[in-house]
């Protein structure tokens, strides 16, 4: 039986790891390399970095922390933030990204989703999905950060990005995001019953009850938190085994 | 002893290199390499495969020579070979991702897309799943029965004569994950990707 997957996110600006973990055993707490590395040994069934480093003179950056982390950890990882372009792509491709996850250019002109799956293949393009709530039932995607609202409709755009060849959703909740409130189940539910590749929740994980809701009442295929892994509030392992007392089926 | 990781310009191979590298490690050489003449002397190859089915074939084809030099490799003089994930699909005689095409014709069989049930599963199938070990294989040796391994691939590999499976997995129905003919090995999963398990496969096939 396929397993729920656990994605620690580790946010990473200019080289450094924001919100890092706080671990007694740390060298470096801001770095990532060391970081994603605890997560692998500790089951992290995928990492995650999203990039925020706001220009761009900094990708080289990020590019070689994919390459140091890759050479040390044999999970997948994913790898988001300021993904605009074929180059972009293949530039971490070759240092050792699995996936590229991609978000605002996806949302200004779908067909980079399709130009980007066919030259790679949909299993490394990842589409991230930030929503936010507009009315009862519906949500709009949102870009930059949450703060430029684009008018279109999430569910229809979940269902655009998988006709164009995007192999996952990473769907995050803007009105959740941060909150430590839970995912926006609702919306996990809606996404989940529309489109038929997988989708990893995003925003909102405070305890472990909120991934299980994530997963069995949202329908996602994995989930992704950050927060509740980087304060060492909780280690991935008890995460796993909280799902697995609770009959969901994880990689133990 | 000379490895080789064929790199026909087909995604994106750098993990395989990475783990390769990592359990290689002061016991073998590797290369990366489409060198025919490099790939003719070596002692073992791995021949890795992301993308579509038709994609990894035309750049295999692309490659002058490249096909025969495999061919009398793995089939005339039975040196040991491993295809992983859309590598080990193009064993097959035809695949049909994107257009029908042909394929290796190695192990008879086709290659094509998983039943979703109507949508009841998600593809890609994308993830950690057990695999059931159907045959005792040389390159489970110390690998437990239900292993995890990690997964992302829409389509399947449907050999003719079933006795070349050496392990299945459950997702949607059993998929065949991994073959073994002699000296012929195939992962639909990627050992790469799979941990500290998925090296030990790796490890396993570097000690043939």
């Amino acid at each position: 039986m396929l397993k729920k997957r656990i994605i620690p996110c580790l946010d990473v600006k200019n080289g450094r790891v924001v919100k890092g973990i706080n671990f007694v055993e740390l060298k470096d707490a801001g770095d990532p390399v060391e970081q994603a590395k605890i997560y692998s040994d500790g089951g992290a069934d995928e990492i995650c970095f999203l990039d925020i480093t706001a220009s761009n003179e900094n990708r080289e950056t990020i590019i070689d922390i994919v390459r140091k982390t890759a050479k040390e950890c044999f999970v997948p990882l994913t790898v988001g933030g300021g993904v605009r372009t074929i180059q972009n792509i293949t530039d971490l491709l070759l240092a050792g990204a699995d996936k590229v996850s991609i978000n605002t250019a996806a949302v200004k002109d779908v067909s980079f989703v399709k130009e980007s799956s066919k030259k790679f293949g949909s299993q490394c393009i990842v589409v991230a999905i930030d929503a936010k709530k507009v009315s009862d039932k519906k949500w709009e995607v949102f870009t930059h950060g949450g703060r430029k609202k684009t008018g279109i409709d999430a569910v229809e755009f979940a269902k655009q990005v998988e006709i164009n060849g995007a192999g996952e959703i990473l769907l995050t909740s803007m009105d959740r995001d941060g909150t430590k409130s839970g995912y926006d189940v609702e919306l996990l539910k809606v996404i989940t019953d529309s489109t038929n590749i997988p989708v990893i929740a995003s925003g909102g994980v405070g305890t472990l009850d909120h991934l299980y809701d994530g997963i069995v009442k949202g329908g996602a295929s994995a989930v992704l938190a950050a927060s509740i892994f980087h304060y060492g509030e909780y280690k991935i392992k008890e995460a796993k085994e909280y799902l697995n007392s609770k009959n969901v089926s994880v990689r133990l | 002893m000379n490895v080789t990781i064929v790199d026909y310009q087909s995604g994106n191979i750098s993990s395989v290199i990475n783990s390769f590298t990592e359990v290689a490690k002061g016991k073998v050489n590797l290369e990366v390499t489409s060198d025919i003449k490099k790939i003719k002397s070596t002692d073992k190859i791995v021949l890795p495969g992301q993308g579509s089915f038709k994609s990894c074939v035309d750049s295999l084809n692309s490659i002058d020579g490249l096909v025969d030099t495999l061919k009398d490799f793995a089939i005339t003089k039975k040196k040991p070979l491993l295809g992983i994930c859309v590598g080990l699909q193009m064993f097959a005689n035809v695949g049909y991702e994107e257009a029908e095409t042909k394929g290796l014709g190695w192990i008879p069989g086709k290659v094509s897309k998983i039943d979703n049930r109507n949508g009841k599963f998600k593809l890609p199938h994308i993830g950690w799943n057990e695999i059931e070990i159907q045959k005792e294989s040389k390159i489970f040796k110390d690998i437990k029965n239900k292993s995890h391994m990690y997964f992302v691939h829409s389509y399947e590999f449907i050999p003719e004569d079933k006795s070349v499976i050496s392990s299945t997995t459950d997702y949607s129905s059993k998929i065949v994950c991994s073959v073994e003919r002699d000296n012929l090995f195939g992962t639909q999963f990627h050992p790469e990707k799979s941990d500290k398990i998925g090296l030990k496969i790796i490890d396993n096939f570097l000690k043939l």
